[in-house]
């Protein structure tokens, strides 16, 4: 599935409108949700959609290091994602609850 | 060209129309599936982008491991019924005109041109490949491999030890 010889791509701004568009609507929820894991959903929407922006710029630019970024940005979301949610997982056992808003205490 | 925008357009509406759906949907098993679509309509985006192994990546790391975990939390914790109407009646209104804000910016950058609009058009026949990734992960970005396999082994250790019973009250 290798790139077409002379294939133009859509201008970078299409890719990058997304972008803004996602990661945008990843902030938005991470401000009105209460749920901790649904908060969570959302910043990996956000990570998803500057993995996108790098994909793009990586094509627009011929250069591979914008998709070695992308594997990166994988790696630490996925040790992001086993951490976060084994420290959902220990609030919940301690408090009985994940909404945001009842967690107003250092204490365990 | 016009196919292209019609896949471009078709895959953007379903990705912003499942973002949306993550963020009204009242179900966190809801979320998480329209979370599940719009990580595979950007694995398309990077097929589209010349990307075939992060494609792949996408659906194989996102898609499904990562998102396997989610849904196993939500099932483990019941976390599907938790959210209560606790919501301060200032908080959605205020966020959402932050949000107004955050994307006036962004397109203003992306319109004023602040980076430089170089196209490559022909790119070589191996782009994207496994082939052309690993020369350059393991050429240029040896020394972040290796830091990113000690990020893994200390999540992995902190994942253990925090869902270890009394993991949090020792001390």
């Amino acid at each position: 599935v290798g790139a077409d010889e002379g294939e133009k791509m859509l201008p970078v701004e299409y890719y990058t409108g997304l972008s803004v568009i996602l990661f945008t609507l990843g902030a938005l929820g991470v401000l009105i949700r209460r749920n901790a894991i649904i908060i969570f959903m959302s910043v990996e929407l956000m990570l998803n959609s500057a993995n996108l922006a790098f994909v793009a710029f990586a094509r627009s630019y011929g250069s591979m290091s914008g998709q070695i970024f992308v594997f990166f940005v994988m790696a630490v979301a996925a040790a992001e994602v086993a951490v976060g949610l084994a420290l959902i997982v220990a609030i919940f056992h301690s408090k009985h609850n994940i909404d945001i808003d009842q967690l107003n205490s250092l204490h365990g | 060209m016009i196919p292209d925008f019609i896949l471009f357009f078709g895959l953007a509406i379903v990705a912003l129309a499942s973002a949306i759906g993550l963020l009204l949907s009242k179900s966190a098993i809801y979320a998480a599936l329209n979370l599940i679509i719009n990580f595979t309509a950007i694995a398309f985006f990077y097929l589209v982008l010349s990307a075939p192994f992060i494609a792949l990546t996408q659906i194989a790391v996102y898609a499904g491991a990562i998102m396997v975990l989610f849904l196993f939390v939500i099932m483990l914790l019941g976390a599907e019924k938790l959210e209560r109407g606790t919501i301060q009646p200032w908080q959605r209104p205020a966020a959402i005109i932050l949000a107004g804000i955050l994307i006036a910016e962004a397109i203003y950058m992306s319109i004023a041109q602040v980076v430089p609009a170089a196209i490559a058009g022909d790119l070589p026949a191996e782009f994207g490949t496994p082939l052309a990734i690993g020369e350059t992960l393991f050429n240029e970005y040896l020394l972040p491999f290796e830091v990113v396999s000690i990020l893994l082994l200390a999540a992995m250790i902190g994942a253990i030890v925090l869902t270890k019973k009394g993991g949090l009250k020792r001390s």
